[in-house]
């Protein structure tokens, strides 16, 4: 039940889906609670970039089965579905042109300067804690600039990442050796 | 059953679309040509109100286009459709997540998908910044070089970044503030 509270709460406040949900999973879920790792996360967000379907829930069910196993998994799932559901269900039965009012897009003009802060601040929180020496920074550069300017599917980039880091280590055991 | 057919076709969308909400829009732009269920004005409006409103982007979509094609059990049907193949999916991998973890090989990879995960942030980091802090259109209309910042939201970010470092409040509170100030100041 705490599972499903948790991600009630931080579906009920993630504008701009995937990504945006990442400061406030730092905080409920790193930090009060630790249920998982920095580390983990990123792990999880790789795997839910990689897999079918969409980026909150794969991440929602990752940190539920990992908690609770699979009862677990669907609390969590349902939690982060929950708000999503309700919200949308009155927009589209009450309201026609939701987002023609005025007052709506003055608060989305500032809810995503906020959303902007929050996810640059993750960055730069999660950057201290993953990336420890040159090819780890050479690594986050080419990822950005690749699928920034080369369109480069985030898919093969995470893969790109993995076989680095893979050739990478096995390089270092040659060398001790 | 109308609910069957649309779990089913929304179940095949969670299955195919990869790499998030935003990727689900070409598979409904395919359902609404097939099915004259919605039309394409129809989509548009939803995917801007899916964007703008909490919750991830895919699910908003689900519920919305399930509600309009048959109501409130149409919107249920979609979205437990869009979910389905990726909490099956997701139970698979993190079972094998927690064993393999802890093996050198994958430890190896996950240190380089770790970097390559925070660049991918940072692109999405970097779209949100470009529409929130600058107003590139105004740019091309105008031709003043000084028009390319949004100069009100550069200094609220500013600030804001300033407060999260240094009292690490909830971000609830600062998003709810921002839309407060959003309304005020009129962004």
């Amino acid at each position: 039940m705490e599972l499903f509270m948790v991600f009630a709460r931080i579906g009920a406040f993630t504008f701009g889906g995937g990504y945006a949900m990442l400061p406030l999973i730092e905080k409920e879920i790193v930090e009060k609670r630790k249920w998982a790792s920095r580390d983990e996360i990123l792990d999880y967000f790789a795997i839910g970039q990689c897999t079918p379907g969409i980026i909150a829930v794969n991440t929602a069910t990752f940190i539920g089965y990992k908690r609770k196993g699979i009862i677990g998994s669907l609390f969590s799932t349902f939690g982060i579905v929950t708000p999503s559901f309700i919200i949308i269900l009155i927009i589209a039965s009450f309201i026609k042109h939701f987002q023609d009012y005025a007052i709506v897009q003055h608060a989305f003009g500032g809810i995503r300067i906020a959303v902007a802060a929050l996810i640059v601040h993750t960055i730069i929180k999660l950057w201290k804690q993953s990336i420890k020496d040159w090819s780890a920074i050479v690594l986050f550069i080419i990822s950005f600039l690749a699928i920034t300017f080369f369109n480069l599917s985030p898919v093969i980039m995470i893969i790109l990442g993995g076989i680095a880091g893979a050739y990478k280590n096995t390089r270092k055991k040659a060398d001790e050796k | 059953m109308i609910y069957l057919l649309i779990y089913y076709e929304f179940f095949k969308i969670g299955l195919f679309a990869i790499g998030g909400g935003l990727a689900t829009i070409p598979f409904i732009q395919d359902l609404a040509q097939r099915y004259n269920w919605i039309s394409i004005e129809e989509l548009i409006d939803m995917i801007a109100i899916s964007e703008s409103t909490p919750g991830p982007i895919g699910i908003n979509i689900a519920t919305y286009t399930g509600y309009k094609i048959s109501g409130v059990f149409g919107s249920l049907a979609a979205t437990l459709g869009i979910i389905t193949p990726s909490i099956i999916i997701i139970l698979l991998i993190a079972h094998f997540y927690m064993k393999f973890s802890e093996e050198p090989i994958v430890r190896a990879g996950l240190t380089g998908i770790r970097p390559a995960v925070i660049g991918l942030i940072a692109v999405a980091a970097f779209e949100v910044i470009k529409i929130a802090l600058f107003n590139i259109e105004k740019f091309y209309e105008t031709k003043v070089l000084l028009d390319i910042f949004n100069f009100k939201a550069i200094v609220l970010f500013s600030l804001l970044l300033f407060f999260i470092q240094k009292y690490k409040k909830h971000p609830i509170l600062y998003i709810a503030a921002s839309a407060v100030i959003g309304i005020l100041i009129k962004y």
